[in-house]
């Protein structure tokens, strides 16, 4: 009997094993993976009832939790919510989380992994777990001025430090109250949400880095002006023929010049002359010589196709699809088949004015525990170097022309070189155009890199976009 | 075992004087049960102050602050395992000094995280599962006590082994008895008492244990020496698969009418187990398993509910099998709270285990893993292997052959319980309707694991006395 029940008791053991082994595997193996699950709403309903770190601009709470005497132990507060609404996102209880809210919801809740000490060490010595705070990046005259200058336009803007990536100023609009979402009451919460779901603007887009992506139109010359020259294939003085019109091989399409005329006088064109003006005939031309295979390789230099998370994703910036010899022309000056997203344009632009160096750009500066330790400090990364020291001075000097003498007339500032590039996108026959400037200043020394977009403008992007952008860029300069 | 007591008595005047052989050996033996029961006792205040900290910790947690209840929510618990424990002094001075704690604590922290589910659940008064919790802990050890006392001799219970049989069927087939009116009859007794329903079936499963044992004691030579020898495995005769095919056939009934597969498997696993240690025959355990195998498989094609805890069971994360009504939202939930607890836990009182449909009776397991963490989860195992290592020594170091055997049945009846309910929980297997043994919220298995818990101490009782009494120096 003793020989079966030897092997009984090795059978118990095995059954008590195997429960070590799956709790372990839950517990311990498993758990980043059940966290992160959707369906999931402990994380939520914790983050929600600890005490939420604060979202801070230059030192003062922009998004922060203050107590209140209800189950869930804290109320999240927006000060300036529409302002910041683009950057803070929303933190509900039951209808998920966006912007840095969500994007950092570990560390604002305390339950990042490199928290994990302080948790227990929290609960060791009996207090609350609290999350850590984020300082943003954001300057805040700086984005007081883009949403100020922004005015009643649907659109963004986005400025970057190109010397750093650090995100200056990030606006989109229009925006919502972000507090309306953080109520307690899930019926208001619901009702709130699916009214801005349901608004046609759709409010909670954030436009400079998501949304449905603009056609970049003229601004995305810089890139194809880029191309040409870093490749050593043409100089800013090599030449294209100067038709008013042209028909475009293998279809009845024919583009025209935004002035319906010649790009200057001449039969000839020089790059430099055709990116001062802003023309679309000899950026086709150029398009077509330079090929595919060299345009798309300067794109995703520059950041197309990335995956890029600031921290929250950034939606990239395309040229889907193989494209035929029309469709490369009519990409070649921004139409057709790109899509783009401001931030985009703004990293391109601060690439051309940082040496031909695109930094990484991020809206987090630091993460600081409760402690005041610094969990995550502030380091610039270098995202890409897509064009040469040369390239970047010449292209600078083609960007300060178009300012100074050129189409992108309305970003000049007295005293100061800036360097821009005007857009003015269509969209099709009959509907508004997509509004742009791109540029950075002072062209010398940059300080700051920025992109504005204004949805369906009537007019051109110098005489909305650019005025915007003037106003971001004098922010900055009038420190 | 009557002379046991009337030994201890004589103690004073058998020790006073007597360095015979004799008599020195009768005093060693005489010291022996105070120190086990010193031992007990000093366990038991143990588990009795972890299980007021537990209570209290849950107050701190969940409240915020010490409330007066923790007087009755620990002290309940505590006074009767005490006076259990002077029983035990009285009339099984030697039974195991461990068995007592393990069932006392794994009971009080079910208490304090049913409590806890209260607390969530604003629930109150005869409302709050606790407070049943509380009265059916009194209860089931008023039971015990008396179990305790009143069989001094288990052998006794070898006697009653057909009654046991029909006891024990008929509470196993009682809940599926198409007679509404036994069931709005009991439930009438009940309401009627103000509080408490009752699962008859908790308590079948002592009564087949002793059934067993007694049956498999008698007939195991029939049962190991005769039959054809079929690939070099001697295979029973077919007059003697009688008693096997009962227990199967009442197995798929439980499977089928009842639609509890965890009941199922637990009678029949306890059934297999005590057929081979009685026998000695694995045939008898692969026979038993292929038959019931193939009863739960073609129950898994008839019956969609079976599949449906397959289905749960492989595919849990699937949003369809997960949102589906009897899909694995429970499991699933379930392992969020686990995996939320992660290794520590959360702190009694500070998770959110309600979460979980029935977190306080057969999720119970999840509800500790959550606030106590893996680490609680592994003490909790460690007693659960405490206490059913302790049942199996009975099988191991017993003197007569049913107590041996009814010793390992009941011990592997827990074991079996915990590994169906957690391995459910876990994802080891698929999901039954158990209760967690002494943790989960439910009178009936209260009153039924006591009653093991009083069979195993006096079981434990008879491995040390009874040499002593019959060898002799």
């Amino acid at each position: 009997m003793n020989r079966e029940l030897k092997r009984v008791s090795a059978v118990i053991l095995i059954m008590f094993v195997a429960l070590l082994c799956s709790t372990t595997t839950i517990s311990a193996l498993q758990v980043d993976n059940l966290r992160a699950d959707s369906r999931n709403v402990r994380t939520l309903y914790d983050s929600y009832s600890a005490e939420r770190g604060p979202i801070l601009v230059a030192g003062k709470p922009i998004a922060e939790s203050k107590p209140v005497d209800d189950q869930y132990k804290f109320q999240r507060v927006y000060t300036e919510p529409e302002l910041y609404a683009a950057i803070t996102g929303y933190f509900t209880l039951n209808q998920g989380t966006s912007g840095v809210e969500g994007a950092l919801n570990d560390y604002l809740s305390g339950t990042a992994n490199d928290q994990f000490l302080a948790k227990v060490n929290a609960i060791l010595t009996g207090q609350t777990p609290k999350g850590a705070a984020v300082e943003l990046t954001i300057d805040p005259a700086v984005q007081k001025a883009a949403w100020d200058a922004l005015g009643s336009n649907q659109g963004a803007v986005v400025a970057i430090d190109p010397k750093t990536g650090a995100i200056l100023a990030m606006v989109s609009k229009p925006s919502y109250d972000p507090n309306r979402l953080a109520s307690h009451t899930t019926v208001n919460v619901i009702s709130a949400y699916n009214k801005l779901l349901d608004d046609p603007k759709n409010p909670l887009f954030n436009r400079a880095i998501s949304g449905d992506l603009y056609h970049p139109g003229s601004v995305f010359k810089l890139i194809v002006a880029s191309a040409a020259i870093d490749s050593g294939e043409f100089t800013a003085d090599s030449t294209f023929p100067n038709p008013s019109t042209l028909k475009l091989p293998l279809s009845d399409s024919v583009i025209t010049n935004s002035n319906d005329g010649q790009c200057g006088a001449g039969k000839e064109v020089s790059i430099a002359n055709a990116l001062r003006l802003s023309c679309n005939i000899p950026f086709a031309e150029l398009g077509k010589a330079l090929g595919e295979e060299t345009l798309r390789k300067y794109t995703t230099l520059y950041g197309f196709g990335a995956d890029l998370a600031i921290p929250m994703d950034v939606t990239p910036s395309s040229i889907p699809g193989s494209l035929d010899v029309p469709q490369l022309m009519l990409s070649s000056f921004g139409q057709a088949n790109v899509q783009v997203t401001p931030l985009q344009m703004a990293m391109v632009s601060a690439g051309i004015g940082n040496g031909g160096v695109v930094m990484k750009p991020t809206l987090i500066r630091t993460i600081t525990a409760p402690d005041l330790t610094v969990i995550q400090p502030f380091q610039p990364e270098v995202f890409s170097n897509p064009i040469s020291p040369q390239t970047s001075a010449t292209l600078t000097q083609l960007m300060v022309n178009n300012v100074n003498n050129g189409a992108a007339s309305n970003g000049r500032i007295s005293g100061v070189d800036v360097a821009g590039k005007t857009g003015t996108a269509q969209n099709g026959e009959g509907r508004p155009y997509t509004l742009w400037f791109t540029g950075f200043a002072p062209a010398n020394d940059p300080q700051i890199a920025v992109a504005v977009v204004v949805e369906n403008g009537t007019s051109f992007g110098n005489a909305v976009a650019a005025p915007i952008a003037r106003k971001v860029i004098e922010a900055v300069l009038n420190k | 075992m009557a002379d046991v007591t009337t030994d201890v008595a004589a103690t004073p005047s058998a020790t006073a004087d007597a360095p015979t052989g004799h008599t020195s050996a009768l005093r060693l033996h005489l010291h022996i049960p105070s120190k086990l029961r010193n031992l007990e006792l000093l366990l038991l205040i143990f588990a009795c102050v972890l299980n007021g900290i537990a209570v209290v910790l849950v107050q701190l947690g969940a409240l915020g602050e010490i409330r007066p209840e923790i007087i009755w929510l620990g002290g309940v618990l505590a006074v009767l395992a005490i006076g259990l424990h002077i029983a035990l002094r009285f009339v099984a001075p030697e039974a195991d000094p461990f068995i007592l704690p393990a069932a006392t604590l794994l009971n009080g922290i079910g208490i304090a995280e049913i409590y806890r589910l209260d607390i969530a659940a604003h629930a109150t008064g005869w409302n709050a599962d606790g407070i049943r919790q509380i009265a059916w802990t009194a209860i089931a050890m008023v039971i015990a006590f008396a179990v305790v006392v009143a069989i001094r001799n288990h052998r006794v219970l070898q006697r009653y082994r057909y009654i046991a049989m029909f006891t024990g069927i008929l509470l196993l087939l009682l809940p599926m008895l198409p007679v509404i009116g036994y069931e709005q009859f009991g439930a009438r007794l009940w309401v009627r008492l103000g509080i408490f329903s009752f699962q008859p079936g908790e308590l079948a499963k002592i009564a087949l244990a002793i059934f067993f044992a007694g049956y498999l004691v008698e007939a195991r030579d029939s049962l190991s020496m005769v039959g054809k020898k079929i690939l070099g495995v001697r295979f029973p005769r077919a007059r003697d698969l009688g008693p096997i095919l009962v227990i199967w056939a009442a197995a798929m009934a439980v499977l089928i009418v009842q639609r509890d597969l965890g009941t199922s498997l637990l009678y029949f696993g306890l059934f297999l187990v005590m057929i081979y240690v009685a026998t000695a025959r694995l045939s008898w355990v692969v026979l038993g398993l292929l038959l019931f195998v193939g009863g739960a498989l073609i129950a898994s094609q008839l019956f969609s509910y079976v599949a449906a805890r397959f289905h749960g069971w492989l595919d849990a994360f699937n949003p369809d099998v997960y949102n589906a009504a009897g899909g694995s939202y429970q499991l699933v939930q379930g392992l969020f709270g686990l995996a939320h607890g992660g290794l520590i836990g959360t702190g009694l009182g500070e998770g959110r285990p309600q979460i979980v449909p029935l977190a306080q009776s057969d999720y119970i397991v999840a509800s500790l893993g959550e606030e106590l963490g893996l680490a609680g989860l592994f003490a909790i195992f460690a007693l659960y292997l405490i206490l059913v290592s302790r049942g199996m020594r009975i099988g191991f170091a017993g003197q007569d052959d049913f107590g041996r055997l009814l010793g390992v049945g009941l011990s592997f009846v827990i074991a079996l319980q915990v590994f169906i309910v957690v391995g459910g929980v876990t994802r080891v297997i698929p999901l039954t309707g158990l209760t967690t043994p002494f943790l989960a919220a439910g009178g009936s298995s209260l009153v039924a694991n006591w009653i093991i818990v009083a069979l195993l101490l006096r079981l434990s009782d008879t491995i040390r006395n009874q040499p002593r009494l019959v060898i002799g120096p």
